[in-house]
């Protein structure tokens, strides 16, 4: 699918924004929501308490080009590596991963290696983090 | 016939079952995707004209939690159902939340549900461009029962009209009083009304309103709308919700309303293709055209009114087509 090839009225970036797992913080997560509609993105939010399974399967219904996990409760080498795993096996592992949350240093760099494209945490600026969700959307179309 | 060579590959692997080649079309559909034509093409004949709900009411009625509600319902005595939920599209960023999944809880391996979230992209009326296109290939897909989730609406958004088989129209205690129920729009194209929330106060008071209203305008002869009564903070209801519903593709059936609506639609969507074709042709033949950028200047100077200038460009539309 080639997106972005009329330049007079681009495909809008269709993106999912979930947060897996338990913890209940998803004022992130709407923030960025709302900060990647402004840029003209399509935002589904599928809210709190997702399993990876659930995820998965709402990124491959909605067909989106990118997705975004908000995560704050310690869990994230559990449950982001499974989403990974899980988009892999239903032949979707080219869809972007980033990921926001507390996850630290020597964590972000085990999951970049396990394929997440880009980790923001607590000092990530909405501007950095709209300009990557659209570079990586656009890398992979 | 699944394997037939004419068939394009994304066509027989959305009949296989395959639900991303399915969630591929509906985004080609909604971005005007050249791809999306040939499967259009190809799985209409596969269509079997299942029932589409369409849902709309006023933005927070509990559209969403109904619909979830109903979903359950529907799984429970077997059937397969697809939901479109349309939000709106931002008029200035063109970007959108699409929130209506939050409310969607299914099992994650329940292949018998597939559930899309859908912008308006600037459609008015409820829904968007893609909608209709979308839930024919949801039939063709082969789910039993086809639910369309409108953007929460005023009173005229009244364009699920021209989709669905069966208007639910959502409310809740305490909107207005019995006047709100005698104006044009929403409330005349209701087959059922669904009284949500309905362990608030006031339910009953709607229902009479309601009622009321029914007993005293016959929209269509043949079709009394009904009135249903659901929550879904405690579940109450939504069978009754689901009986009203297949009471009214029942009677679509026996009265052959179901083939003159359809019909009816058709007409209505077949014109609506030819009105964009033959827009987007001649608007732009108006921006390159010399003789017709005269035509529009001549407007502009107060020579010629834009009615006598459609007149001239009308016969154009034919020949260019």
């Amino acid at each position: 699918m080639t997106k972005a090839k009329a330049p007079a009225k681009p495909v809008p970036i269709r993106v999912l924004i979930a947060k897996p797992g338990l913890d209940g913080h998803d004022r992130g997560a709407k923030v960025v929501a709302r900060a990647l509609r402004d840029a003209g993105m399509e935002v589904i939010y599928a809210g709190l308490r997702q399993t990876p399974e659930e995820i998965v399967r709402a990124a491959l219904e909605e067909d989106v080009d990118l997705i975004g996990l908000s995560i704050l409760s310690g869990a994230h080498m559990a449950l982001i590596p499974r989403v990974l795993a899980l988009l892999k096996k239903n032949h979707a592992g080219t869809i972007p991963v980033f990921a926001g949350g507390i996850i630290p240093d020597e964590d972000a760099r085990r999951l970049r290696a396990a394929g997440v494209r880009a980790i923001f945490g607590p000092g990530a600026s909405l501007e950095e983090i709209v300009t990557t969700a659209n570079a990586l959307a656009r890398s992979a179309a | 016939m699944t394997g037939s060579p004419r068939l394009p590959p994304a066509a027989g692997a959305i009949l296989r079952g395959d639900r991303r080649a399915l969630a591929r079309a509906i985004s080609a559909i909604e971005d005007g995707d050249p791809s999306a034509g040939p499967i259009l093409r190809a799985l209409f004949p596969r269509t079997r004209g299942v029932p589409v709900i369409g849902f709309a009411g006023p933005l927070g009625v509990g559209k969403s939690s109904v619909i979830n509600q109903l979903v359950h319902q529907l799984r429970s005595i077997g059937r397969s159902v697809a939901i479109v939920a349309v939000d709106p599209s931002s008029p200035f960023s063109g970007g959108s939340v699409l929130g209506d999944r939050i409310r969607f809880e299914s099992r994650a391996d329940d292949a018998g549900v597939y559930f899309r979230s859908m912008a308006s992209r600037g459609a008015a009326g409820g829904v968007a461009a893609a909608t209709r296109e979308a839930a024919r290939l949801l039939d063709a897909a082969g789910f039993d029962v086809v639910l369309v989730e409108t953007v929460g609406s005023g009173q005229v958004d009244v364009a699920i009209r021209e989709i669905a088989t069966t208007r639910v129209i959502v409310l809740v205690p305490h909107l207005g009083d019995e006047v709100q129920t005698l104006k044009a729009g929403l409330f005349e194209i209701a087959d059922v009304f669904c009284v949500n929330k309905s362990d608030l106060p006031g339910a009953d008071l709607a229902r009479r309103d309601l009622s009321e209203l029914v007993a005293s305008g016959p929209r269509d002869a043949g079709w009394k709308p009904r009135i249903v009564t659901t929550s879904t903070t405690a579940p109450s209801g939504i069978a009754d919700l689901w009986s009203a519903i297949e009471a009214h593709e029942a009677y679509l059936d026996s009265s052959k309303s179901r083939q003159d609506g359809e019909r009816h639609r058709l007409a209505i969507e077949i014109v609506g293709l030819v009105r964009d074709r033959v827009g987007r042709d001649l608007t732009v033949r108006l921006e390159r055209d010399p003789a017709l950028r005269r035509l529009l200047d001549e407007v502009l100077a107060r020579k010629i009114d834009p009615r006598t200038a459609a007149e001239r460009l009308e016969p154009l539309s034919r020949r260019g087509a």
